[in-house]
């Protein structure tokens, strides 16, 4: 489920990459407190080793089908929540540079839709409580399974929520969670086993490994009313943002809703950065008469509806589709012209 | 994909970075800061605006035969991680049937514009991150990162990650050779088996984790990674920058593919 770039508008990826900026600080400013040196290397090469054991299919049992590891409930319970976040974060970070396995700009959503939820929700309030120090497989086993298959629900429909907002896919709500729900919990199911699978084995062959057991660290799961509280009020601060950029995302393009924004200007104020400087910027050149419709000669008069969108007129797309051919032809003009200077020897 | 195929993949990703050409000997920080900005570009445009993505495949473009980076290899890797996008995006022309444009007689919906974009916005963005990997080596990237202000702590996460990646990865491939050696056919590849593995994997990745430490610890470390290679904005890193900024600044606010079909449209 990872989140592409290509499905996100500018507004929701700066929303999420901000509230996982905010994420990712408190968990390094609460590991800067509790965390010995030994933590550093040893969450590093834990995060290389998810890395690798997710490149371990298996296959899943009565499909034929092959699956692999997400890890990002593994990491919560061996390494308490706050490790766990940043070594999803850099897992997810390196993931998206080597495999383009999601983009840059969705790699807040990303980061948010897989670590978040697991690390900061589900570990502390359902799998820590429930489990404890206890070392029974089959609390471990449920354990596991529900923690990983909350987890996982709660990522896949932030994905559904975060392409709906960003407006670039059609699916209706309901079909899209009916799409996204049942494939994540098959996931989850087989995650659940393998997660508890592990948790056990490790429990077993080196119990003094597993973030509960050792004294050393600070427990996460003595929480006090008022971290519960500031958890909800982020998520609900964070869902409340979302929601209101529904309003001007959906459904009838950019431009509209800009217009509509510039009739009343408080809506888009939550926006800072880069995606409100853009907005800005848009909003002056969209209404720019070149933008508009202008017909070729060649092309029936064909008259336009103006109250729908897409108001894509003929004579725009026509030399827009002969421009946009005519600029990748150059592009790779450039491109084979560069390469023949120089010569062959610079080929890898 | 196989485990031998990624990787080989992030291998060959890895020694591509450290060519030799005048992309890969710009600054980190004004390569990281040019694709945050096309990123943001790019995605930034309407969802039915196709024609105006067209000269973004100009950046990708000159990276890559700048760089020399083999186009084949770049593509196989879009292709590989196209399929939640496409799927995703392959809705809109069954969802969205309004007529958008009639073309030739043939009349375009606006959901085949929506999916093309969409398409598009993929690919642009894909190899926008990949490229900037292939031209800039892994620890390159996390120096610029913490120059530019992400957390110290964050920053040593990544370079450990990618230190011990290759490590790891071939300690997983030495247990599943082992497996593939003892058990024929698909005997061994059952859940059971994999749990087994992922703990042994673990259990190994922990000792040297320890062994890792202490080797650290003797050679002086406190907490964080010192870097010895200085990087400075040069002149040309600074020219790179402006120029990226106003090309990407004209290719998104003046329509540039547009503008040409209609010269291209006078001409004939």
């Amino acid at each position: 489920m990872h989140m592409a770039d290509a499905l996100l508008s500018p507004a929701v990826g700066t929303t999420l990459w901000a509230t996982t900026a905010v994420a990712g600080g408190y968990a390094a400013k609460k590991l800067k407190v509790q965390l010995d040196d030994k933590m550093i290397p040893l969450m590093g090469v834990l995060g290389a080793f998810i890395f690798a054991a997710q490149m371990i299919n298996f296959t899943i049992p009565g499909t034929g089908s092959s699956g692999h590891l997400a890890g990002g409930m593994i990491l919560a319970i061996i390494l308490g929540p706050y490790a766990a976040f940043l070594v999803m974060a850099s897992v997810l970070t390196v993931q998206a540079l080597f495999f383009a396995d999601g983009g840059l700009l969705a790699l807040g959503c990303n980061i948010w839709n897989l670590g978040f939820y697991a690390c900061f929700l589900i570990y502390p309030f359902i799998y820590k409580p429930w489990v404890g120090n206890s070392n029974q497989r089959g609390r471990i086993l449920a354990a596991s399974m529900i923690s990983v298959i909350l987890a996982l629900q709660l990522g896949a429909f932030s994905v559904v929520l975060e392409t709906l907002l960003s407006g670039n896919s059609d699916l209706p709500f309901g079909a899209f969670t009916l799409l996204m729900q049942p494939i994540h919990l098959a996931i989850g199911l087989v995650e659940g086993i393998v997660t508890a699978g592990v948790i056990s084995y490790v429990q077993n062959a080196r119990p003094e490994l597993l973030e509960s057991m050792a004294p050393s660290r600070l427990p996460g799961a003595t929480l006090s009313l008022r971290r519960v509280l500031i958890t909800f009020a982020a998520l609900a601060v964070f869902a409340g943002g979302v929601l209101s950029l529904l309003a001007s995302t959906n459904p009838d393009g950019l431009e509209w809703s800009i217009a509509k924004v510039t009739g009343n200007g408080e809506l888009r104020d939550t926006e800072k950065g880069i995606a409100r400087a853009l907005k800005t910027i848009q909003q002056k050149t969209a209404f720019l008469p070149d933008y508009g419709f202008k017909r070729g000669k060649n092309y029936q008069e064909k008259p336009e509806p103006p109250p729908s969108w897409p108001n894509v007129g003929t004579g725009t797309s026509v030399s827009g589709l002969v421009g946009a051919a005519a600029v990748l032809g150059i592009i790779v003009l450039i491109g084979v012209s560069i390469r023949s200077c120089r010569g062959k020897d610079a080929q890898p | 994909m196989t485990f031998d195929a990624r990787y080989f993949d992030i291998g060959r990703l890895d020694r591509l970075s450290y060519g030799g050409s005048f992309v890969h000997r710009l600054d980190p920080r004004a390569k990281v800061i040019a694709t945050i900005l096309f990123l943001f570009t790019v995605v930034s445009f309407p969802k039915y605006e196709v024609a105006a993505l067209a000269p973004f495949f100009l950046f990708p473009a000159l990276l890559l035969t700048v760089g020399a980076i083999p186009v084949r290899f770049l593509l196989r890797k879009i292709l590989i991680v196209s399929p939640f996008a496409f799927f995703i995006g392959i809705f809109n022309p069954l969802l969205d049937t309004q007529t958008a444009v009639v073309l030739f007689g043939f009349a375009v919906s606006a959901g085949w514009l929506s999916f093309l974009a969409i398409l598009l916005k993929f690919a642009l963005t894909v190899s926008a991150a990949l490229l900037l990997i292939a031209t800039t080596s892994f620890p390159g990237i996390c120096h610029a990162l913490r120059r530019l202000g992400v957390p110290a702590l964050f920053v040593s996460q990544l370079l450990f990650l990618y230190r011990y990646l290759f490590v790891l990865m071939e300690e997983a491939m030495r247990i599943i050779r082992a497996r593939e050696m003892r058990s024929f056919g698909s005997h061994g590849a059952g859940m059971k088996m994999f749990v087994r593995l992922i703990g042994i994997l673990f259990l190994r990745t922990v000792d040297r984790a320890e062994r890792i430490y202490y080797a650290m610890l003797s050679r002086g470390f406190q907490g964080d990674i010192p870097t010895l290679k200085q990087s400075h904005i040069a002149l040309s890193d600074l020219l790179f920058l402006s120029a990226m900024i106003a090309s990407l600044g004209v290719f998104r606010f003046f329509p540039v593919a547009e503008k040409l079909g209609r010269v291209v449209q006078e001409l004939f």
